[in-house]
């Protein structure tokens, strides 16, 4: 047991990272109840956006303009972080209003834009695929899109607010996730092989032993600066509030829909950020499926914890990262082998849930009549 | 329904699939083709598959992620028993895994799926009890779970190499050709159909007896149902086993189909397949839920000309159906004359109706 802490730091870090993950789970069900099953796959775009911005940082910038590189550098690392977050925020957004704010209300533009850019960018790629010339391929891209937005209007006048069931905003969220994935693996996008963050130089050139506490430390950085955002600003307030109970916070004047569209941005940036954070420091490698699993754990330390609940996420994604850390360490040694790492997680949530059936900080509510 | 024609529809589709089956598989093989073959006992799987979740997701309303599970644990149990048994059990098999013929697969058949159904249903108990306090999302969580629990431990079990992929079994043996025992190939088109009227009937039935009110009664509204004397947790409990007792021979007539069987086909991903088949199809509706499991699983097929696009085709047709269909293509009513006369009214309407006029 000789090196139990250097274990349980690793845990940490691997719990924070399923923690930074989780929030954004918990943040969407605590306003909208919905299961956002596409926000693993925010997290592995995050790693792309990262890989994109340390090229354009490291390779681009310097043969343009003439300054040093800063990649490698810790201001390179910071800016590669924030550009990540600041494009998975925008992919939040607009999944928000594309794939789950029409199930709400009668909005038809933003679904019509965005739904519509990828349907005519699939029928284009599909003509181009059957040797189309380039403008009738283009033509037939734009008659799909103008024919889903014409769907989508038609549809989308007839909905009765409010009346979208929660089984078909999870199917949704679920079309979404693979979406994004199966995107991210066409040979134009990102192709299914595997990538790295530039590796050598590392985007922050910093000693291997610092880098292991660097995760932790920025997510705990970043986990500070979304509980002040929650508690102590006016659209934390907000959010609050609106998870609480929706209709009275409309009532009350709050732009419930606003407020839904804040939230998913805002976590989308974290799992962006816990992007970067895992691949751009531990320069592991990544593909278009790889937030699925990652996924899946974050939204079990988030159901562990009791989803809905912000504190609870982060006590749930450190209990999961140290539990599998320290399986995986000592495990064989009580005769469970490593493999069991994925089912630990399972594992936990379901001897928690037996007993604890709201997760360890959610509050259980008896059903009133 | 008069006693003749149950017992004639029951006569007819035997004689059908008979006729299939000889037509496919008999000495003149008409129609064999392997490759709609395979699709086709994938659509009559996928039937099972949809139409037993079904009883869980749309019957009672529960809802389970983790069918999957109880897929693998028919297919693995099933595949253990007939290959580990063959020498004692079933010798008249052939050891190579060669195709088998209608009438001497039927009892090693039956014996395999009801294994694998009945060990299916046990762990559907298992994960059935939980269900008395979890609702919603937290019981969703809890039986995928479960089922990647399930997937972890099989795949560290060695008897059925269960971390690279079951081909059968190395037998000490003299005789070089009989020194590896083949899971045996049992499963055909007729099999495959059987069952799934099969489930289909079972389905049907439940959903119109008393039973099955009382299922229903559950998913609307828990707290009303148990008030009028319902026993909910004794039905939510039924339906996680019935339900899981159909999945593992559906598992079970996979594994005797498969030459091997690897723990790849049983990922979490497969479970939400048979989900999106029920949602799709209509919560509750089984025929609704059958035609949505026959065109998803033809639909990949049918989208093989346009490679590497199929796969983000799919996700684009699942989110714009719930955009403009969010009651599933045929909604929760079964699909009969009166639905479908319904339905030219409502498409009639569509072009007339204004929109104000909701």
């Amino acid at each position: 047991m000789h090196d139990l802490p250097q274990q349980i730091l690793i845990g940490l870090q691997l719990g924070s990272i399923y923690a930074l993950i989780a929030l954004g789970y918990t943040m969407v069900y605590g306003v909208l109840k919905l299961i956002n099953f596409a926000h693993g796959d925010v997290y592995m775009v995050g790693a792309y956006a990262g890989i994109g911005a340390a090229w354009l940082l490291g390779t681009w910038l310097p043969s343009v303009v003439h300054l040093p590189p800063l990649i490698p550098s810790p201001l390179g690392a910071v800016l590669v972080l924030l550009a990540s977050m600041v494009i998975c925020g925008l992919l939040g957004l607009i999944i928000e209003q594309a794939a789950y704010r029409p199930l709400r209300t009668r909005a038809w533009i933003a679904p019509a834009l965005f739904l519509g850019a990828a349907v005519g960018y699939v029928a284009y790629g599909i003509a181009t695929n059957a040797n189309r010339t380039p403008v009738s391929a283009i033509i037939i891209g734009i008659v799909a899109w103008a024919g889903l937005a014409a769907l989508l209007y038609t549809t989308q006048r007839r909905r009765s607010p409010g009346s979208g069931s929660r089984l078909t905003a999870l199917i949704t969220a679920i079309g979404v996730s693979l979406f994004l994935e199966n995107f991210g693996v066409l040979p134009q996008i990102f192709s299914s092989d595997p990538r790295f963050f530039p590796n050598d130089p590392p985007i922050a050139r910093l000693a291997p032993n610092v880098e292991t506490g660097l995760i932790f430390t920025v997510s705990l950085v970043l986990m500070i600066a979304l509980t002040y955002i929650v508690t102590r600003t006016r659209i934390g307030k907000a959010i609050r509030a609106v998870s609480f109970d929706s209709d009275a916070a409309a009532l009350m004047g709050i732009n419930t829909d606003r407020v839904i569209a804040f939230t998913f941005a805002l976590g989308a940036a974290l799992a962006g950020a816990a992007g970067v954070l895992v691949f751009g420091l531990q320069h592991t490698k990544f593909d278009p499926y790889v937030g699925i699993l990652y996924g899946l754990k974050a939204f079990v330390a988030a159901v562990l914890g009791g989803i809905g609940n912000i504190p609870g996420a982060v006590l749930g994604g450190l209990i999961m990262g140290l539990a599998e850390t320290l399986v995986v360490a000592y495990g064989p040694n009580i005769g469970i082998d490593s493999t069991y790492r994925d089912a630990v997680a399972f594992f936990l949530l379901i001897l928690i849930l037996l007993f604890r059936p709201a997760g360890l900080l959610g509050k259980f509510a008896p059903e009133k009549v | 329904m008069p006693l003749w024609k149950r017992f004639g529809g029951i006569a007819l589709v035997f004689g059908l699939l008979l006729l299939l089956d000889h037509l496919l598989y008999g000495p003149s093989r008409v129609a064999h083709d392997q490759y709609k073959e395979d699709v086709l006992i994938r659509c009559g799987l996928a039937i099972i598959l949809a139409v037993s979740l079904n009883i869980v997701n749309g019957f009672t309303g529960q809802f389970s992620l983790g069918h999957i599970g109880f897929y693998m644990v028919g297919a693995y149990v099933g595949a253990a028993l007939s290959t580990y048994g063959h020498t004692h059990l079933f010798p008249q098999l052939p050891t190579d895994g060669s195709p088998v013929g209608l009438w001497t697969s039927a009892l090693p058949i039956l014996a395999v799926s009801l294994a694998g159904g009945l060990a299916a249903a046990a762990i559907g108990f298992l994960v059935g009890l939980p269900s008395l306090r979890l609702r919603g999302d937290y019981l969703a969580i809890i039986t995928l779970g479960f089922a990647q629990i399930i997937l972890v431990i099989v795949r560290n079990i060695k008897a059925v190499d269960g971390a690279t992929s079951f081909t059968g079994l190395p037998v000490a043996s003299q005789d070089q050709a009989l020194a590896h025992v083949a899971t045996p190939h049992l499963t055909s088109l007729f099999w495959v159909f059987l069952v799934a009227a099969l489930v289909i009937w079972v389905a049907y039935s439940l959903r119109f007896s008393v039973h099955g009110l009382a299922f229903l009664a559950v998913r609307e509204d828990e707290i009303a149902a148990e008030a009028m004397g319902i026993n909910t947790t004794r039905y939510k409990v039924l339906a996680f086993v019935l339900s899981a007792f159909f999945t593992g021979i559906a598992g079970a007539l996979f594994a005797h189909y498969q030459s091997s069987l690897s723990n790849e086909s049983f990922r979490f991903e497969r479970s939400i397949d048979v989900v999106v088949m029920v949602v799709l199809g209509g919560l509750g509706s089984i025929s609704g839920v059958t035609i949505a499991a026959v065109l998803l699983t033809i639909l990949p097929e049918a989208l093989r000309p346009i490679a590497q696009y199929r796969l983000v085709v799919y996700p684009l047709l699942l989110v714009i159906l719930m955009l403009t269909r969010p009651q599933g293509i045929f909604g929760r009513e079964e699909v009969s004359r009166a639905w479908l006369r319904g339905q030219l009214t409502s498409i009639a309407g569509w072009f007339s109706r204004r929109p104000d006029r909701v």
